[in-house]
């Protein structure tokens, strides 16, 4: 039989350079474009990005089922522990350019604005699962536990949507963040459609 | 431009500390302003409205203008869609001719006005005004224009009329953004009549020495720079003398997040954010190195207390926000 080219230990390169690319993205343009207001446009680059990495992440199991491609499995950890890498540098990118470094005032902004709040929270709830995505930790907790841990991760995609509606909501403004539900509902509806569905 | 404090001057027209110290420190800006080839860098392409400087109090911040481009590149105008680059790239299929200011409601004298003959209404004046976007940006901006109390004091209002009603154009054929449904057109705001009196508040019709590029409103809209910049009508189409408080669009999709006065205060938070700080366009020079430019402390009243302060005398500003 012809093994899969995805197989390959040169995919697994391939992807983690194309997960670098939205960063790089985002850079280059920053420093050789003029922006007109660059805190702010890399703070939302490092947003859509993480939204777009869930989407992706979640994306993997129906395209590998769909396509008859098991060799997809095994990005799917690369891909997941990269969203968290873009979320964390946003939340970073706010703390310090939003905020001035300044934890307390952060803190304040958590409990005054729901919005801030849910992207809080995502985070949070991404932080054990990036923490557990090497394989002594699945071993450690035990393939099942494991699994159940990391469905945590449909909570944190909901949450996160959430963040971007209500962000958005206050400029009545809901083009994009509908795209985004409209995805997100297919991805989780095929799951539950899949659990659900005579056999 | 008034350097001199008169004597007869009171004492709420005493420049505060906190602005005459910000004044100086930007005074090199000022002189930046004389010879500002890189702001005027995208400007020349508009016919040239002539303007003299504005001697009316607070018209002429010394702080340093912002940049034609950005200017001209990054503002909200959701008539041509809601993302803020949207303005300069659609604004283009906007006519601004023939245009007609209907000066209608509560007064003796209501009209049409074509927009050739509002030119010419009143001496063009200059005026420099910070603007404060509700987002938390802000821009410093140089705008040609007279103030709208010339219009208001020519229409002879009579004792009923307590506010000003500000219609924009919406019209789909022009403006791809009044399809989508994200307000009610047309975009309505309003002012009560001493703000709308007050003679910082401008009806603009240029920016830069040149007319308004259609992105920021052209031909003609208001600025009020006391206010968020959402409060500043853009393509005027009409503007009615009313008894009551007009509901403005913003209040209408949102009451608790956009109230009628919207004056800028660094104390009344928005729901979604804070407005204790501001991020000023342009700051921090270009590429990487502009992201790490601090925020600056937003002024009450966008720096324009000693000027609007007296109107809200004895008004709780956090319930009409």
């Amino acid at each position: 039989m012809q093994r899969s080219p995805l197989l390959h230990w040169s995919a697994k390169v391939l992807l983690f350079i194309a997960c670098c690319l939205p960063l790089a993205w985002i850079i280059f343009r920053l420093a050789t474009q003029p922006v007109t207001n660059p805190a702010e446009y890399l703070i939302r680059g490092l947003g859509d990005w993480t939204l777009r990495g869930l989407c992706i992440t979640l994306a993997v199991t129906p395209v590998r089922t769909i396509l008859k491609q098991p060799a997809l499995a095994r990005f799917r950890r690369m891909l997941g522990v990269w969203t968290f890498v873009y979320g964390t540098l946003h939340l970073l990118a706010y703390t310090w350019l939003d905020k001035s470094l300044d934890l307390n005032e952060v803190l304040r902004d958590i409990a005054k604005r729901p919005f801030i709040l849910m992207g809080f929270a995502a985070w949070l709830l991404m932080a054990p699962l990036a923490a557990t995505s090497f394989n002594r930790a699945i071993k450690a907790l035990g393939a099942k536990r494991w699994q159940t841990l990391h469905k945590l991760v449909y909570v944190v995609i909901v949450v996160g949507l959430l963040h971007f509606i209500w962000l958005r909501a206050g400029k009545h403004n809901f083009a994009e963040p509908a795209v985004y539900g409209a995805i997100i509902a297919v991805l989780l509806g095929w799951r539950v459609w899949r659990r659900f569905k005579p056999v | 431009m008034h350097l001199i404090q008169r004597p007869d001057e009171p004492a709420s027209e005493i420049t505060p500390r906190e602005v005459y110290e910000s004044r100086r420190r930007l005074l090199t800006g000022a002189a930046a302003l004389a010879l500002m080839p890189q702001a005027f860098a995208q400007s020349g392409k508009l016919p040239k409205l002539p303007a003299v400087k504005s001697a009316v109090p607070g018209a002429q911040t010394m702080e340093k203008p912002t940049s034609y481009s950005d200017v001209t590149s990054y503002n909200n105008f959701y008539e041509f869609g809601t993302d803020k680059a949207d303005p300069a790239e659609n604004a283009h299929t906007l006519r601004t001719r023939p245009w007609t200011v209907s000066v209608e409601g509560e007064c003796a004298k209501p009209g049409k006005y074509d927009i050739d003959a509002l030119l010419k209404l009143a001496p063009m004046e200059e005026r420099i005004y910070r603007l404060r976007c509700v987002e938390g940006w802000s821009m410093v901006i140089p705008w040609e224009g007279y103030s709208l109390a010339e219009l208001i004091k020519r229409a002879e209002l009579n004792s009923r009329a307590k506010y000003v009603e500000f219609t924009s154009l919406a019209d789909k054929s022009q403006m791809p953004g009044v399809r989508a449904n994200v307000l009610d057109w047309p975009y309505i705001e309003g002012l009560r009549m001493d703000e709308a009196m007050h003679p910082l508040t401008l009806l603009t019709f240029g920016l830069y020495g040149e007319v308004l590029p259609n992105q920021n409103g052209a031909p003609v809209r208001l600025t009020v720079p006391w206010k968020y910049g959402f409060k500043s009508a853009k393509s005027i189409v009409k503007i009615r003398f009313v008894e009551k408080q007009p509901m403005s669009s913003w209040t209408k999709a949102a009451q608790q997040e956009y109230g009628f006065f919207s004056n800028v205060n660094p104390n009344v938070d928005h729901p979604r954010w804070s407005q204790a700080t501001e991020r000023r366009i342009g700051e921090g020079g270009g590429g990487l190195s502009a992201l790490f430019a601090k925020r600056r402390a937003t002024l009450m009243f966008n720096g324009y207390e000693p000027q609007v302060g007296q109107l809200y005398a004895g008004m709780d500003l956090k319930k009409n926000y």
